[in-house]
């Protein structure tokens, strides 16, 4: 699957120098588990600094965020009912944990079954999975090679932790920049506690020549439950960056609450898709994953940042990436699909602030709910005093498959420019039996009728993807509606 | 090629088709025509397997097979397709994208290998060439923002690509202009042969002066109350359904 992710020669180029060369690197399978025992105080976060190495200023950030989350309460105000986390059994630290799993035989039928239909290769399926192989292209030596390309443009690719080592100048400039400790309970959270994450940085002037992926780091840090990520993208700069996989995730951690962090300069660009798919639970809900993430960007002179996202995952989602338009004529964008089915929940949308002079942002939300879930779109849009001639475009819209499930829409919206203009559209449809049969009566079957009409509806957000990632969701939105309706 | 044998169908109860009789062999075509409401687009639907109506007695054959127990995608597959009266819109679907699916599921159904792109889009062209359709059509929405021609029009492009067994074309010929509906009658032509077979729902005259029927059929109330050569059609043209009516009264 990383195969695809590459697109140019450049990356061919890549991917034939580590075929060629290291295909007989086995896989990694030490298994290291070095575990915290369970609770959170001042002396856990010192721990985990610690255990981290890390300098003197980052233990203390990590405690004036303990602090100011020690008095904070869980919000209550999204459209979400769970059974909240008990914070004090949570163990906070963990070093990535390999599972050694020995062949594929060992792991749940219903993986195996998602990862044939998304058309992953078995040896990608047991990298995956964590199975110990004899043959594979170990990602970590394709990380390495990639890095290689990058430093020679000036690109800092690395883990958060690396980053807090090697580039701590960065990193006391932007961290927490953007999303405060303070900001909200997980971010709070988040920044007490978090054990790794991905730091990038592109310097002034430089187009990075290729999709970034946290998939190249995979095995570098395993997906940590508090993960924190930092994309400084300098003057005229341009990165586009891919979070996330659409290859089931399951964890052990219940509770995930990442915080993404966004920075882009004067004329900087930068383009960020997710295509999540944590293990939303089984058809009861039971099981899944609550992910609580906290994810925004700020837009100096210029900029733009846009947002793209597929999720289809997770028990309970609360996710609003945001933009803030600082600078005169930035740019902000936020596509959407948010797909839930059985009980899963979901709570997301996007923040636009404006507070530059012609600044503009565009919202594009599709919802889908099919089984008993419920599906919420939350968005804020908001034009400061200064934000003269802001422009503002939204379009939300909800299809519903069946009649148990919930749509809804919570559009704020704030002007305080005369000049400001919004506009704001909002459908509600449902996947019509009509179609279906049309589609039916041309030779599809009852699940390739929903995926199509779907990824008809999902299109506008669907092109934004980087071409292959795009290829993939739409396959992931076909999986996750199986059996949603008949 | 289709016989159907003492049909009777409802919805919600309510008997819309009481015991129709029909049978269509290969290369023929025959034309149904009928009052509004008297259960056209119902027998269509019934045959497609539309699922919103229920069989209450009798059987549908094709190729001497019952069908009845088929959904509907397995009797596209089967070589059955049916031109929809108000055919729907699939809006983000492109129309090259739709068609191309539908002929490879189809074709996957069958065994067969799936058409490369390359022959998908010359056998696209050529179609389009043969019904004078604007190739811009391939990259926009199904029958969205369509006009009502361009709908059928398109419906007929399915037709010639999927080249079915049988087609029923259900008013096909509403809201054509002139020159779409020879072009459209054209298409037909084209595809007819000693193996293929069509059933030309329409209310009026003007289409089958371009396909010739071998057989016309009247469906009033449920019921295919006379059947005839290409003449019935001539003589319900000039004198209307009311005689029907009065000997059915
Ligand atoms: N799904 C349905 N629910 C309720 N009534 C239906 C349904 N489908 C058809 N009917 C009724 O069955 C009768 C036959 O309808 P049908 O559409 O088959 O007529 P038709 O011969 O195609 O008419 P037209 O020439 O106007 O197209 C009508 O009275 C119609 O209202
Ligand atoms: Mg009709």
């Amino acid at each position: 699957m990383w195969r695809k992710l590459f697109a140019v020669s450049e990356q061919d180029q890549i991917l034939n120098e580590v075929t060629s060369s290291e295909y007989k690197y086995g896989f990694f399978t030490e298994i290291e588990s070095d575990k915290i025992p369970p609770g959170l105080n001042e002396d856990i976060v010192r721990l985990i600094s610690a255990k981290k190495n890390e300098p003197e200023w980052m233990t203390k950030w990590r405690l004036d965020a303990y602090r100011v989350w020690v008095a904070m309460a869980e919000p209550e105000w999204a459209n979400v009912h769970y059974k909240k986390p008990d914070f004090q059994s949570i163990s906070y630290y963990s070093a990535p944990v390999k599972r050694q799993i020995n062949s594929l035989d060992e792991l749940d039928p219903e993986l195996l079954k998602t990862f044939e239909k998304l058309g992953i290769s078995l040896n990608e399926q047991k990298r995956l999975s964590g199975v110990a192989m004899d043959i594979v292209v170990d990602s970590v030596s394709v990380a390495t090679t990639f890095k290689k390309t990058l430093a020679e443009k000036g690109i800092i690719f690395c883990s958060m932790s690396e980053a807090i080592q090697e580039h701590p100048e960065l990193i006391k400039k932007y961290l927490g920049t953007v999303v405060p400790q303070t900001d909200n309970f997980y971010a709070a959270l988040n920044s007490a506690v978090f054990t790794d994450g991905s730091f990038c940085y592109i310097p002034k002037g430089v187009r990075c020549p290729m999709e970034l992926s946290t998939y190249f780091r995979i095995n570098e840090s395993g997906t940590g439950q508090f993960e924190r990520t930092l994309v400084v993208a300098d003057a005229g700069s341009f990165v586009s960056y891919l979070e996330g996989c659409t290859a089931p995730q399951r964890d052990e951690n219940q509770l995930h609450a990442a915080v993404v962090e966004l920075v882009a300069m004067d004329d900087a660009e930068i383009k960020y898709s997710t295509v999540q798919n944590w293990f939303p639970g089984d058809a009861e809900g039971k099981g899944g994953v609550f992910n609580f993430v906290t994810k925004r960007g700020i837009c100096e002179r210029n900029a733009k940042i846009s947002w793209t996202q597929v999720e289809t995952g997770s028990a309970v989602t609360w996710k609003y990436p945001s933009c803030i338009l600082k600078g005169d004529n930035s740019v902000g964008e936020f596509y959407s699909v948010a797909v839930t089915n059985h009980y899963q929940q979901a709570d997301t949308g996007t923040k636009m602030i404006h507070l530059g002079k012609n600044t503009k942002s565009t919202i594009v939300s599709k919802g889908i709910s099919a089984g008993h879930s419920h599906n919420s779109y939350r968005g804020l849009v908001r034009m400061g005093p200064r934000a003269a001639n802001a422009r503002n475009f939204s379009q939300c819209d909800s299809l519903l498959m069946g009649d148990r499930c919930g749509a809804h829409t919570f559009p704020y919206i704030e002007v305080k420019h005369p000049t400001a203009r919004m506009e704001h559209e909002a459908t509600t449809s449902k996947i019509g039996e009509d179609q279906i049969f049309y589609c039916q009566q041309r030779g599809l079957g009852m699940e390739e009728a929903i995926a199509l009409i779907v990824n008809g509806y999902c299109k506008d957000v669907l092109n934004q993807l980087p071409m292959e990632f795009a290829v993939e969701a739409q396959k992931l939105l076909a999986i996750s509606l199986e059996g949603s309706v008949g | 090629m289709i016989e159907i044998v003492n049909l009777h169908a409802s919805v919600d109860g309510q008997p819309i088709l009481k015991g129709i009789n029909l049978r269509i062999d290969a290369g023929e075509v025959h034309a149904i025509m009928g009052p509004n409401g008297s259960g056209k687009s119902t027998l269509s639907n019934v045959i497609a397997g539309r699922e919103d109506y229920e069989i209450t007695q009798g059987d549908i054959l094709f190729q001497g097979e019952s069908i009845l127990e088929r959904a509907p995608e397995e009797r596209a597959h089967l070589g059955l397709f049916l031109s929809f009266q108000y055919p729907v819109e699939i809006p983000g679907v492109t129309v090259s994208n739709f068609i191309k699916t539908a002929l490879n599921e189809s074709k996957k159904a069958r065994g067969e290998e799936p058409l490369d792109a390359s022959t998908m889009l010359k056998k696209m062209r050529e179609k389009m060439d043969l019904l004078e359709m604007d190739k811009g059509f391939l990259s926009r929405s199904l029958n969205e923002g369509f006009s009502g021609g361009e709908k059928k029009r398109n419906e007929i492009f399915q037709m010639a690509m999927l080249e079915p067994k049988l087609a029923i074309l259900d008013e096909t010929d509403s809201g054509l202009d002139i020159d779409a509906l020879r072009i459209v009658a054209n298409g037909v032509n084209a595809l007819r042969s000693p193996e293929n077979s069509f059933m030309i729902i329409t209310h009026y005259q003007r289409l089958l002066d371009h396909i010739i029927p071998d057989h016309v059929h009247v469906l009033f109330q449920g019921k295919i109350v006379k059947s005839g050569d290409k003449n019935l059609a001539l003589e319900l043209e000039e004198r209307g359904y009311d005689w029907i009516k009065k000997e059915q009264a």
